[in-house]
Formats: structure tokens, sequence, C-alpha cells
């Protein structure tokens, strides 16, 4: 199994770089079938179900029906952004799927193929980077509109994201502390390395990336950009025909790379559980399939059925965190602006901060004793464990779980206080006071 | 090692064609029947008031500040996580003083309300 030559990495690369795009066009379509039917599912209707078997074509139709149709362009708006706009969303959007590996390597008679669209040494921070660029097309698209709805809806998206990226980068350093590495390639091989998926010792972190995902997204319960009772659409307000398509098909595209990232960075990748037969890692210059306890590699047995599980594995994995996004969706409320920017700033950042510091601290201490695999990842798992419960309670405090435990004679209404009193009618206030 | 860019180069060459050729396609298919109420800002069917490009909260601003700042500082935090383990406790030390400097910060932007919202 030698190296790829220069032709042969060229078109591997090109074939991947088609397959990735397409894959990831076609996944976005049928998120918005998913998303239609598992929201019907919920209410109790049936959802669309009219175009094809099971409304499977409803996707095509709707894209069709999105290049037909007729686009306005408000006059009063900067027509040179106002196309941009959407376009600017939509690229960052596509480009960041590159880094994701999505398979085991897979073996061909012309050399071994990563399943990986780029392994480049940047990683993570290239998807950071990506995302992030985001914003410019939502900002560019609201202010251009000329639209109040649509400004308001991009201000208030700028500035959400820009909030929660802060938490989302401070969640993401104790993975690099326990991958040692920024690809997202080494954070999967870490994973099948020490036997535990970082979502166990890392728990905490685990949850605010999962909450900054929900935020960067634009999701409920943080969809205020959108928020359809106040603002319309939000910033796509004076979107219509296939640029509004283009603002929603970058919108799930994050969401599907925020589940991708999920599936990888916590849940590892595309390893499969309980099972290291199709583990494999480029080290010295061969695929590698662990070490033995000696610490000698061993080489890693490749074969195309395991890509094939393994990119199974990895699709199971996305599918659910994908599921997760439209079930959350229809189950919270949303939130004020006040109390987003209250969660991201004061609860999410002093948080990250004190449990990256925390696992720091937990780390080199385990390392000082010498401490290796199970019983370090149990460590760092109970370490992790109490303090997500620490979270869970402080951000809880009587409304989620203990709410639902509350003795019934709480569930009465507080009585009103003679402060209170003051701004009621003279009457209403004393019947209340009367009646303590 | 600078190879492994090149399929990052066509990813985002496809991106790029990608999201033009949707927006020629739509051009040239969709009709146009434009009318000066149709070319209005669409306000709730009000004929719209005022001008958008209005002043609004400084509060944004504050946010975006703040962002710089605590963004660098997860930034500057990356380094020092990928090679926490070889650099052990002086780097700890050194990284909990980085890290102090920025809290203190971040108290005095809390106390003197840069982070409310009202």
């Amino acid at each position: 199994m030698e190296e790829l030559s220069p032709t042969a990495f060229l078109i591997s690369s090109s074939i991947k770089v088609f397959a990735v795009f397409s894959a990831a066009m076609l996944i976005v379509a049928y998120m918005t079938l998913l998303e239609r039917r598992v929201s019907a599912f919920i209410q109790d209707r049936l959802g669309p179900n009219r175009v094809g078997p099971f409304g499977l074509l409803q996707p095509i139709a709707d894209g069709l029906k999105n290049i037909l149709k007729e686009e306005t362009l408000p006059a009063t708006a900067n027509r040179t952004f106002f196309i941009l706009g959407p376009m600017l969303s939509l690229i960052p959007a596509l480009v960041t799927f590159a880094v994701i590996p999505f398979a085991a390597p897979l073996p061909t008679p012309w050399g071994v193929v990563d399943m990986i669209v780029a392994d480049i040494p940047i990683g993570i921070l290239y998807v950071l980077a990506f995302a992030s660029l985001g914003v410019y097309g939502i900002f560019l698209g609201g202010w251009a509109s000329n639209n109040k709805y649509a400004f308001l809806g991009a201000v208030r998206s700028s500035s959400q994201m820009v909030s929660y990226e802060v938490a989302l980068g401070l969640s993401l350093i104790p993975v690099l502390m326990l991958a040692g590495n920024v690809t997202l390639t080494d954070i999967v091989w870490q994973q099948q390395l020490m036997g535990f998926w970082f979502v166990f010792p890392l728990s905490l972190a685990f949850i605010l990336f999962v909450i900054s995902a929900f935020a960067e997204t634009n999701r409920l319960p943080f969809d205020l950009p959108e928020a359809e009772s106040e603002l319309v659409t939000g910033y796509h307000t004076e979107y219509s025909s296939m640029k509004f398509s283009m603002f929603f098909i970058a919108e799930y595209s994050h969401i599907l790379m925020a589940s991708a990232l999920m599936a990888t960075l916590f849940l590892g990748g595309w390893s499969i559980p309980f099972w290291n037969g199709a583990n494999a890692y480029y080290h010295d210059g061969a695929w590698i399939q662990g070490f033995t306890a000696a610490g000698e590699p061993i080489p890693a047995q490749l074969a195309w059925w395991k890509t094939l599980l393994t990119l199974l594995a990895f699709a199971v994995k996305t599918g659910f965190f994908v599921l997760v996004f439209v079930w959350v969706r229809w189950t919270l409320p949303r939130f004020r602006y006040d109390q987003v920017m209250h969660l991201g700033w004061k609860v999410m950042l002093p948080t990250a901060l004190g449990y990256l510091m925390l696992i720091a601290a937990t780390i080199l201490v385990l390392d000082q004793l010498a401490v290796e695999g199970f019983l370090f990842g149990f460590v760092l798992t109970v370490v992790s464990l109490l303090c997500t419960l620490g979270f869970v309670f402080f951000l809880d405090r009587d409304r989620i779980i203990s709410g639902a435990s509350v003795p019934p004679h709480r569930l009465t209404p507080s009585p009103v206080t003679r402060a209170e009193s003051e701004t009621l009618s003279p009457e209403m206030a004393a019947r209340a006071l009367g009646e303590q | 090692m600078s190879e492994t860019y090149i399929p990052v180069l066509l990813l985002f060459g496809v991106s790029v064609l990608n999201a033009v050729g949707m927006m020629v396609a739509t051009h040239i298919l969709n009709p146009r029947r434009s009318t000066p109420q149709k070319d209005m800002p669409y306000e709730s069917g009000m004929i719209p008031l005022g001008d958008t490009r209005a002043r609004f909260s400084v509060k944004f601003y504050m946010v975006a500040i703040s962002f710089i700042i605590f963004d660098l500082e997860a930034i500057f935090l990356i380094p020092w996580a990928v090679e926490m383990r070889y650099l052990g406790w002086e780097g700890f030390i050194a990284v909990s003083i980085f890290v102090a400097v920025l809290v203190v910060g971040l108290i005095y932007e809390w106390k003197k309300g840069g982070l409310e919202w009202d």
C-alpha cells in the first residue's frame, strides 16, 4: 500500500470534492423535507406527502419552483450588496465540509485514499474561520434590503452569532487538550486510541458546544434573528425566489456541519463503538490500527466494507444530531433577546473558561500521578459530570427538572406584595391584599 | 504540505460556481413584472415610514468590542491547549495569569453594566 501518485491524488481529490459537495447539497435538500415531516409528526399532522412516494420529490419540486419564481428587489435597496448577501452566506457554509473525516481510509489499486476532502493541518480552525464568515452574508443581506425588519434581524443575528462564537471557541479547547492536535483526523484518532468518546470525559464541553451551535445556526430557541412574530422572517424578509433559497440552504448546511462536528469532536467521528477493527491512522509512513502494550504499531487492516460501515456509523451519528435540531425546534419556546445575551456572556463564557482551566488542572494532576488508560478517562468523566450537574442545577433553578416535582402548594401564584399592590387599581389592590 | 490545500481550493471553486450559477439561473428563468408597490420595502402592508439606516442601539457595538477581546482569548488559548500536556505546570500558570487578567476585565465590564440589556 504505497502513497498516491500526484495524478492519482488529484483525481481522487476531485472525485471526493464532487462527492462531498453533491452529498451535502442533497442532504440539505432532504433535511428540509425531514424537518417538515418531523414537525408534522410532532404536531400530529401529515406533512408534505403528495409529491412522489412519502413526499420524497418535494425538495426537487421546491427547488424548481424557487428558480422559476419572480424575484423582487426593493427600489431603495443597495443592489450590489443585495445580490452579494446570499452568495456570501452560502459559499462559506459549503466550504467548511472540506475538513470533516467521514469514513475509514479506502484501499484502492493506486494506493490508500483517506476519506476526507482535505486533511489540512489547521483542521478545526479552518471550520471556525469559515463558519464565522457567514455573518457577513447575513449582515450584508439584511442591511442592503433597506427594510426595518431585515435590518433588525441582521443586527440581532450578527450580534448573537458573535456572542456565542466565544463560548463555542472556548468549549472546543478541552477537546484540543485531550487530542493534542487541531486536525479532525487526529481528534478522531485520539478517541479511537483512548477507547472512549470525548462526550464522556468532557460532558460539560459537549453541552456548551451544543448550546453554542444552536445559537450559531440561528435555530430555536435562539431564532431571534428571524422571530416570525416580531420580525416577519428577519434578515431575509425582502428576499424571494432563489436568493431566499440560498439563505435557507446556507442555514441548513450550517446545521449539517454543526451536527457533523458534534459527531466528530465528541462521538468519535466515523469510529464504530466497541470495535477497533476499522481504526486507521497515518503514522510514520504507514497506516496503523493502534499500538501494542510495548508501544509497537499494529498495521491497519483496510477494506472497502470497513469504509462503508464507518461511513454508515458517521451518517447515523450526524443524522441523530440533525434530528435533535428539529426536535428541539418544536420543544422549546424562543428566548427574549436580553436572555440570549445574558446566557451567552454571563453564563456560557465564565462556565467555559472555568471548566477549561479545571480540566487542564485535572489532566496535569493525572499526568503527574502517571494515571493512564481507563482510570484517566474515568476521573475526567467524574469531574465533568460533577461540573455538568452543577451547571444544570445552576441554570435550572426550579424551572425544568425540579420544576416538574414542585409540590402543589408552591404552584399557587405568589402573594401580591405591598410594593406591587401600588401599581394596581385601588379596588384590585384591596382585594389582593385582603386575600392574604 | 501545501498540496493538501488543493482540494480546499477545488471545493471553494465548486461552491462559488454553484452560488453564481444559482443566481444566474434564477435571473434568466424568472419572470419580471415589477410595479411601484411591489418594489416598496415590506413593512406589513404600510407605506414605509422613515429611513432604515437610522441609528441603532449602542449595545450591539459593545458586544462587538467584547467579542474581539474574548475571541482573541480563545484563539490564544488554542496553541497552549494543543501542547498543554507537554508544557506542564509552567504553561498552566502562565495561562492562568493571562486568563485572570481577562476575567478581571470581564468582571469590570459586568459591574459597569456593559453586558446588560434593558
